[in-house]
């Protein structure tokens, strides 16, 4: 009988370096820098993190319905709490409340299965909260359809607006953003392409600012006299442009970063410009630039607070009014600290979504 | 031309023609007045030094680089800027790359089904019918539903093969199908390839692999400079190279 070669077997590594201790020893106490670094650093938390708790939690107000139920000493949650309704509905009729409750709800209720692993309409469900979804969600919004009041977009406001805006920003600018990139990139139709640079470097070299007063205040120069379209929607369409035109350069990229052979696999087994684009170069473009196309998404729905400037009131524009209510003075703290919250936990959501997508369309190819 | 003329080729028509082709990139002149022709069933080996024209010849079969000069027909239909005449000629060529090119997004299987159902139009069921018999012949049925990124070169270019044939093509064009594996790999696609061969398919493929243009060609392409220095049957090609250009590609690659 043969005998087989002698076989290193495999040990374990050195006690030292596994474990809570190791952890820290590599980690934070490998050098005296990088000891001292660590030891600032829990000093900074040290003075910052219990202040803060104490303001926000320990000495705050939670209960109560007047200025009278806070001690003034911590948070005055109170304040947060009274406004609650105005804050999530602006100014729509207390009555008509349901319907955003409905419209938020069949948006949740649309997008779970999306989150679970093995669902198979993916595709077919994405189509229909993209295109299907936004009728339902107007009518729905506006009314004075189906039997129910008419509710004018003036009186819109608070988080609800700013998940319009949002929403209506980010479904409506991918596409866009899509056709714009493909168009700056067809190099045999330099009118187009010429077209498509020019408007994305206009709209790009300008503030989401002077977009929204172009669209709000200069606009209706140039329209004939009595076409007065309305406020919201001027500034939706201000919000699109701007944010599709950040969306074209984020694709512009992906499909950069498609190999060329990919493009030349697809046209050698006949697949058109359009077959070719959609089934296999687009997809694997968007991925490759998911982190970019949520960055621009936590931009845009940031950036929907701008509205505050052509007069409709956004949540940041809700909590802004309810500072400068007589009853309530000397309360912005809190009103800032909570939008800051509301802010960081969709833009937060949204961050993971994205990494979560990002692993599971993971294939395994390298280049 | 009448290109509106579908596909029947007559015996004296060849499958592939091309008629004084010259081709250009910027003010380099890549193709030099090439001509050749290629008939139902034959399988040529084109070789040459890196830069000789080789690969951007057969790249203008399909138009993924057009000519400026001269004629291409295949199949009885002439390459212009037509697109949908271009489009038509692609799903009868096949090409393999030499980077094997499939979608990394899909699997095996929705490789090799992608074009036959978006192209030719094949009801789905059909296609992956199809697709598997085609995964089978080149010997990995098992990895059908796994990603391109799981397998090895080797494997991958075997699913490009596949992924090819599903669209039933008249003429097989192969560019430097083994140059981008490792050794060990090389002889399961060459088998495949060969294997290919047999059926009778039209076949041009971009190689150095001489004990492959050996057993399989009909006939052997020496390319250098953009031009077509010798062509002849494979024993008299390596036995007796007739120019001295040719000679001395032979002994470099031959003797190494």
């Amino acid at each position: 009988m043969a005998s087989a070669a002698p076989v290193t077997p495999d040990l374990p590594p050195p006690a030292a370096t596994t474990g809570a201790i190791g952890w820290l020893r590599r980690n934070l106490f490998d050098s005296p820098l990088n000891s001292a670094l660590t030891l600032l650093a829990i000093y900074l938390l040290y003075l910052l993190v219990p202040p803060f708790a104490r303001w926000a939690f320990i000495d705050a107000d939670w209960s109560g319905s007047r200025t009278q139920d806070c001690s003034r000493v911590g948070a005055c949650w109170v304040f947060i709490h009274a406004h609650l309704n105005q804050f999530f509905y602006g100014f729509y009729p207390a009555a008509q409340q349901w319907r955003v409750n409905a419209a938020l709800g069949l948006l949740v209720a649309l997008m779970a299965p999306l989150f679970v692993k093995r669902f198979p309409g993916k595709p077919w469900l994405a189509l229909a909260i993209i295109v299907g979804y936004p009728v339902i969600a107007f009518f729905l919004l506006l009314g004075g359809r189906f039997g129910l009041p008419y509710v004018e977009t003036s009186n819109w406001g608070g988080l609800s607006l700013t998940l319009v805006i949002a929403v209506v920003g980010m479904v409506a600018a991918l596409p866009l953003g899509i056709l714009l990139a493909l168009g700056r990139r067809a190099t045999h139709m330099p009118v187009l392409k010429a077209l498509c640079v020019v408007f994305i470097e206009i709209v790009r070299g300008v503030p989401l600012i002077t977009v929204l007063f172009m669209s709000s205040v200069m606009l209706p120069f140039f329209l004939p006299e009595g076409l007065n379209f309305d406020k919201l929607l001027r500034a939706l369409i201000g919000v699109v442009l701007f944010a599709s035109a950040y969306m074209a350069e984020v694709v512009r990229g992906g499909l950069q970063g498609v190999p060329k052979g990919q493009y030349e696999a697809a046209a050698a087994l006949g697949l058109g410009f359009w077959k070719s684009t959609l089934l296999v170069t687009l997809p694997q473009a968007l991925k490759i630039v998911i982190p970019g196309i949520v960055n621009t998404f936590i931009g845009l729905f940031k950036d929907t607070s701008l509205v505050l400037i052509i007069g409709l009131f956004d949540l940041l524009g809700t909590i802004q009014a309810a500072n400068s209510d007589a009853n309530w003075l000397g309360y912005s703290t809190e009103g800032y600290v909570f939008a800051a919250c509301v802010y960081w936990v969709f833009c937060f959501s949204m961050s993971r979504y994205s990494q979560r997508l990002e692993k599971r369309l993971q294939t395994g190819h390298k280049h | 031309m009448t290109n509106a003329q579908p596909a029947a080729t007559t015996p004296t028509e060849p499958m592939v023609g091309l008629a004084g082709v010259h081709k250009w990139y910027e003010s380099f002149h890549v193709l030099k007045d090439i001509n050749l022709a290629v008939a139902k069933g034959e399988r040529i080996v084109i070789c040459g030094p890196s830069g000789s024209g080789k690969s951007t010849m057969i790249r203008c079969i399909n138009r993924l680089e057009a000519h400026q000069q001269g004629r291409i027909v295949v199949d009885g239909v002439e390459l212009t800027d037509d697109l949908k005449n271009i489009e038509r000629i692609r799903c009868e060529v096949g090409m393999v790359f030499q980077h094997f090119n499939l979608f990394p997004h899909l699997t095996v299987l929705e490789n090799c089904v992608l074009a036959p159902i978006w192209v030719r139009k094949t009801p789905r069921k059909e296609a992956e019918e199809s697709a598997m018999k085609y995964l089978e012949r080149v010997r990995i049925p098992d990895q059908a539903k796994k990603y391109p990124g799981q397998l090895s070169g080797g494997q991958q270019q075997r699913v490009a093969i596949a992924r090819s044939l599903c669209m039933r093509p008249k003429v097989m064009l192969f560019d430097e199908p083994t140059s981008a594996l490792d050794p060990e790999m090389i002889k399961e696609v060459l088998d495949v390839m060969v294997g290919l061969a047999d059926t009778g398919m039209t076949m041009l493929c971009v190689t150095h692999e001489m004990g492959f243009a050996k057993t399989v060609a009909n006939r052997v392409i020496f390319m250098d400079k953009g031009q077509i220095v010798e062509e002849n049957e494979p024993e008299a090609f390596f036995n007796h190279p007739q120019h001295q250009r040719t000679k001395l590609f032979l002994s470099q690659i031959l003797n190494h």
